[in-house]
Order: C-alpha cells, then sequence, then structure tokens
C-alpha cells in the first residue's frame, strides 16, 4: 500500500499542487490537509509546503501556527511522524517551534527567484534519507524571506548534533552559515527553504530534488511499517 | 474596568542582523547624511485592552508579545502603556 502524505494547506498556501504532484510521482498518496481541520486522516508523513500562509501577516508562519490542524502536526511530529516544511512550510515550523530558529528578510532585501547548488550535509533525516553526503542538487528557490538566523548557542548544538541538512554552496540570502535546512532533535522534522518538489523532472530544468521527495515517501513508507 | 492603550516596539535582538536597518544604513549618506550610524528597524503595534489594572494589562500584553506579537528567538519588545484618556 502507498504511504499516504499529507499536505497541509492554509489560506493563501500556493504549492499544495507541485507537492502532491511530486510525492504521487513518487509513489505515494497525497492527502489535502485542511488547516481548520485537526484529523490528520490517516496520514503516514505530512509536508507544510510553500506559499504566503494567511499573507505572511505579522510575521511569516505567525499566523498560520496556531491554526487547529498545526497543532495535530505537531503532535504527529512529537511521535516520531516525519514533517517536512518547504519555504513558507519551513517558516511556519519555525514559528510553531518544531525546528529552532527563524527566517527573517534577504540580506540585501530582494526577492530571489532562481536555481541554486545544494550540499547535502547528513543522510539520517526525513528529507535525506535516499541521498548521500556531499551530493550538490540543482535545486530552485523562490523567496523574500529565506534569510536563516538564530542564536550562537542554537547554531553550536546544530553544528554539534548534525542537525544542518543542506546547506547553499554560494549563500544566496545571507542565512547563518550557509543553512539552507535543518532538522530537529528527532531528525524527523525538516524545513528548507528550497523547492525540491519544483525539480522532480528533467523538463523542469532538474530532477535533484527526486531524492528529496523519494526520502519523504520513504520515512512515511517506514511509519507504515511500523 | 479600566482601558489601556499598548504601544508595542519590536525590534532585532542584539547580534540579529537587520538587513532593512543596514539597508537604509548605507543610504542615508547617498542622501549627504554621513553622520548616521546604527540605524534599526523594527515594528510598532498599538492596541486597546480592557483590564482590572494596570498590572493586569501589562500582563496580558506580555503574553500576547510572547505567543504571537513578537518572535522572542529574533526579537525584543517593549511596552508602553498608558490608561486610555478618551
Amino acid at each position: 500500500m502507498a504511504p499516504r502524505v499529507g499536505v497541509v494547506v492554509f489560506p493563501g498556501t500556493n504549492c499544495e499542487l507541485d507537492a502532491a504532484y511530486a510525492l504521487e510521482h513518487a509513489g505515494a498518496e497525497a492527502v489535502t490537509l485542511f488547516h481548520a481541520d485537526t484529523d490528520l486522516r490517516g496520514v503516514d508523513g505530512v509536508v507544510v509546503p510553500g506559499g504566503f500562509a494567511h499573507g505572511d501577516y505579522l510575521r511569516t508562519g505567525a499566523i498560520a501556527r496556531f491554526s487547529p490542524m498545526m497543532a495535530s502536526v505537531a503532535g504527529f511530529a512529537a511521535a516520531g511522524g516525519p514533517v517536512v516544511g518547504i519555504c513558507n512550510g519551513f517558516q511556519v515550523l519555525c514559528e510553531a517551534g518544531l525546528l529552532p530558529g527563524a527566517l527573517q528578510k534577504n540580506a540585501g532585501l530582494k526577492f530571489i527567484c532562481r536555481t541554486v547548488d545544494l550540499r547535502v550535509e547528513t543522510t539520517t533525516t526525513a528529507l535525506t534519507n535516499a541521498l548521500e553526503v556531499g551530493a550538490t542538487l540543482r535545486i530552485p528557490i523562490n523567496h523574500f524571506e529565506g534569510n536563516y538566523t538564530c542564536g550562537p548557542e542554537t547554531l553550536a548544538r546544530l553544528r554539534d548534533e548534525d542537525r544542518i541538512v543542506v546547506r547553499y554552496v554560494d549563500n544566496p540570502n545571507g542565512s547563518i552559515d550557509s543553512i539552507a535546512g535543518v532538522c530537529n532533535e528527532g531528525r524527523n522534522v525538516v524545513g528548507l527553504m528550497p523547492h525540491p518538489e519544483r525539480a522532480i523532472e528533467s523538463v523542469l530544468g532538474s530532477a535533484d530534488g527526486a531524492g528529496m521527495i523519494a526520502s519523504i515517501v520513504e520515512a512515511a513508507g517506514a511509519g507504515v511499517a511500523r | 474596568m479600566a482601558r489601556y492603550e499598548a504601544r508595542i516596539e519590536v525590534t532585532h535582538l542584539p547580534g540579529i542582523l537587520d538587513p532593512q536597518g543596514v539597508t537604509v544604513e548605507r543610504a542615508l549618506p547617498a542622501l549627504g547624511y554621513t553622520n548616521v550610524t546604527h540605524v534599526k528597524i523594527g515594528k510598532s503595534i498599538r492596541l486597546e485592552v480592557e483590564a482590572s489594572d494596570e498590572g493586569t494589562a501589562r500582563a496580558q500584553v506580555e503574553e500576547m508579545c510572547e505567543r504571537l506579537l513578537a518572535n522572542p528567538v529574533i526579537e525584543a519588545y517593549e511596552i508602553h502603556l498608558a490608561e486610555f484618556a478618551g
């Protein structure tokens, strides 16, 4: 049976169909999780996709984190379920306290939309289990507030515990230590600013994101087996 | 019950980069203001709250800041509270 992966939709989310398409392309069954609901519909994994949840008002992700569905996602994450936040989804997971740090306006104050090189730093996460350390992936970024930041103690912990999941090869937005994605202590919650779901077929310009999507499906599938 | 007006200033924590402040600081010398440093850009939030006394109002606004109005990971906040005269 194909693993069921939920895709959370807030008002203002706009990458849910791309995420669902990519997940189904990788063999999962994609299930829409509406922000106002609490039922996780029996999913084995959750993707919080990109967009502008609640208009990004106040701060990106600040309102979305209080959605009824996010309480369910937090419970699912605490139980070890794989949860991946992409772009705005990463911002939501940071605001929700499921991931450390925060994302602020890009250094240079420009919206950046281009394909960049990412280096895979660790493979024991829900996003990278099908990849190899040191692999370089061509993945698009599309954000104004992707400048990852955290305090020095948090940064030291992330480094010591091998929780920096992907780094930019050429830092585009001022992120501390070129961080493009991080994971939680349990390594089942991962957030990243780049959009792997937009790079799963060569006709899209790169198929390098396919391994990340496959990793999510793999992590969800492991949950099925459990 | 009394009404209080809260003015909340949200700024970056020391040590956290403020990209808007940095950019504006670089722009000011172009207009001839070469003597400006330490530009910081934050948010100003105003709200009215009804409470039995000032301490209760302040505690509530503080809680709002911790939970929603500011992100304690990167932001500091300052609350100015005044009894609403109107």
